[in-house]
């Protein structure tokens, strides 16, 4: 009996063991070319400037000093450094209303797909999709050329004499929020669906039988029960917002910069990799607690509907 | 006769979402009507030509970017599959081991961190290799690209074995067949289409990188996305226009198989 158990003990860690290694090549490719240097970033971030760029490796808080202050050239006293706060400010701003944004317009859109027929309901999401899966560089174009002053909106409005001269958006925050919204929106509207597909519309008939309005059920019972949908729509648009890099490059021109922007900005030109490395650290922790936000809200729904 | 009461309905819905499919596609449109203008002014309506598309095509600098983001895309596509689809054999139909978790949790990590800082991340180490071995070919970038493209390869596979029959393994075995054997002639072939829908994410998604590869190439390395930012950058011609359309084309193509593919194991 005992050696029965024991063998199937042995069995066992043997099936483990090979589990881990038909799982090793895509750990390790994954440990040396995306979460291993993440922690030489943080090594990075306290170290000194090199004059060229890279560092020396003499250990300093100067860059990480340097993320919300600056020190003066001449007399060495530190004042808040009011173009990094900006820019932080900006990014914070711009990927909260992004994110409200694709809500307002990605709920109902998920609502309208959710509420067709089976068959026809493919289609809606296939339109939905291609968006999703082509290049974000040419969206973030095709809106470019939407709204510059020549566009076709400038020159629809002057032609039909709304305007006397084109309206500037190109090259404002309103262009990167725009763009953000249009190339996020796929983001917000899958997660969305996938709560609303399995929506139960008893409870919503049961509400009308009680005599709810339209706008009652909306909120008092289909919202309650896709909001994991709408948390995790959210989460997967406010972080690849927060850390935009493409849509404010190519709508922001170069004053409106975001994050990402200011990030790249201490690899080129600034020579400032630890200020840079920072920067990237700071970003990441904005994101994990915007992961851990969303990690405690899907857990305590779970417990209240299971 | 007042229109029926149906409880799906919500006011203003319909409007909204029709809307977003109209906002969705408009500004694509225009992109790739201005591919096709005759006028070198990227304002000015001058007649249907496919000159840029002939411009385009006579660029070197294109062409050669075409191959090269061809190529990253095709090695990295293919690494990251045959891995992710060996991550999720190990990871599926199996009782909780320890690890299960902190494996599920490490593939999809390229996925939670934002691009900008992987692509700071790499730079970084990179540039220590580059120093430390001379080397400094297209495998940095291969090897990069391959590691993002990891999660969205494992996604569509991990989720066709969940939804496999162990039982036909099973008979395999039971009619003496070797892990192996059974693996090759019942597995495998179930397992195909979700192989196939896991390549084709990864390889657009290699395709389509700007982030990781503006900040891990080398001089001269400019793929295909990265050499049309710079353009962007420089100010307009409707070549951009051009490239993008056919560009689009290639993702709608990829993607319309991918839906199909999808669509067939129901």
């Amino acid at each position: 009996m005992a050696t029965a158990a024991e063998i199937e003990k042995q069995a066992e860690a043997r099936e483990v063991r090979n589990r881990w290694l038909l799982s090793a090549p895509a750990l390790i490719i994954i440990l040396l070319a995306a979460s291993g240097p993440l922690l030489i970033v943080l090594l990075y971030s306290f170290l000194t400037p090199g004059p060229y760029g890279d560092v020396q490796w003499k250990f300093s808080t100067e860059g990480w000093i340097s993320v919300i202050l600056e020190r003066d050239i001449f007399d060495d006293t530190l004042a808040f450094a009011s173009a990094h706060l900006t820019i932080f400010w900006r990014s914070l701003k711009l990927a909260i209303m992004a994110t409200v944004a694709t809500l307002i317009f990605g709920f109902p859109t998920a609502y309208f797909i959710a509420t067709r027929s089976e068959r026809t309901r493919d289609i809606w999401l296939f339109l939905i999709t291609i968006p999703f899966w082509t290049n974000l560089l040419i969206r973030t174009f095709a809106v470019l050329q939407v709204i510059r002053n020549e566009g076709i909106i400038n020159t629809a409005l002057l032609n039909l004499g709304i305007v006397d001269q084109p309206i500037q958006m190109l090259y404002t925050d309103f262009a990167i929020m725009v763009g953000m919204v249009y190339v996020y929106l796929p983001l917000m509207v899958l997660p969305l669906y996938a709560s609303m597909e399995k929506l139960d519309f008893r409870l919503v008939e049961a509400g009308y039988d009680l005599y709810a309005t339209r706008w009652q059920v909306l909120r008092r019972i289909i919202f309650p029960m896709v909001r994991p949908g709408v948390v995790a729509g959210s989460i997967l648009v406010f972080i690849p917002a927060i850390g935009a890099y493409v849509t404010p490059s190519v709508l922001g021109g170069g004053k409106n910069m975001m994050f990402a922007n200011l990030i790249e900005l201490q690899f080129g030109q600034g020579r400032n990799w630890p200020l840079g490395a920072a920067l990237s650290i700071t970003v990441m922790a904005i994101v994990m607690v915007a992961l851990l936000v969303y990690v405690r809200n899907t857990s305590s729904s779970e417990v209240r509907h299971g | 006769m007042a229109k029926r009461f149906t409880i799906r309905h919500q006011t203003g819905f319909t409007a909204i979402a029709a809307a977003c499919f109209v906002l969705l596609y408009l500004p694509i449109a225009v992109l790739v009507a201005y591919a096709f203008n005759e006028s070198t002014s990227v304002s000015e309506w001058g007649g249907f030509s496919l000159r840029w598309f002939v411009s385009a095509w006579n660029n070197v600098q294109v062409i050669d970017a075409s191959i090269r983001s061809l190529k990253i895309a095709s090695s990295a596509a293919i690494i990251a599959t045959i891995v992710a689809t060996m991550a999720a054999l190990a990871t599926t139909r199996t009782r909780a081991y320890r690890g299960l978790t902190f494996k599920y949790a490490f593939i999809n990590q390229p996925l939670m961190v934002p691009e900008i800082v992987t692509g700071v991340a790499l730079l970084i180490f990179f540039s220590q290799i580059k120093v430390a071995t001379g080397y400094s070919g297209l495998g940095y970038l291969i090897a990069a690209h391959t590691a993002f493209c990891i999660p969205f390869a494992y996604l569509p596979i991990r989720a066709r074995l969940e939804n496999m029959d162990l039982t036909l393994e099973r008979a395999a075995a039971d009619l003496y067949a070797t892990p192996w054997k059974a693996f090759r002639r019942v597995t495998l072939p179930l397992l195909w289409p979700g192989i196939i829908a896991g390549l084709m994410l990864a390889f657009v998604i290699s395709l389509d990188d700007v982030v990781i590869t503006e900040f891990v190439k080398s001089g001269g390395q400019d793929t295909l996305p990265t050499y049309m930012l710079g353009q962007i950058r420089r100010g307009i011609t409707p070549e951009v226009n051009a490239i993008s359309t056919v560009f689009l084309l290639l993702s709608v193509v990829i993607v319309t198989l991918f839906f199909f593919m999808s669509r067939k194991r129901d």
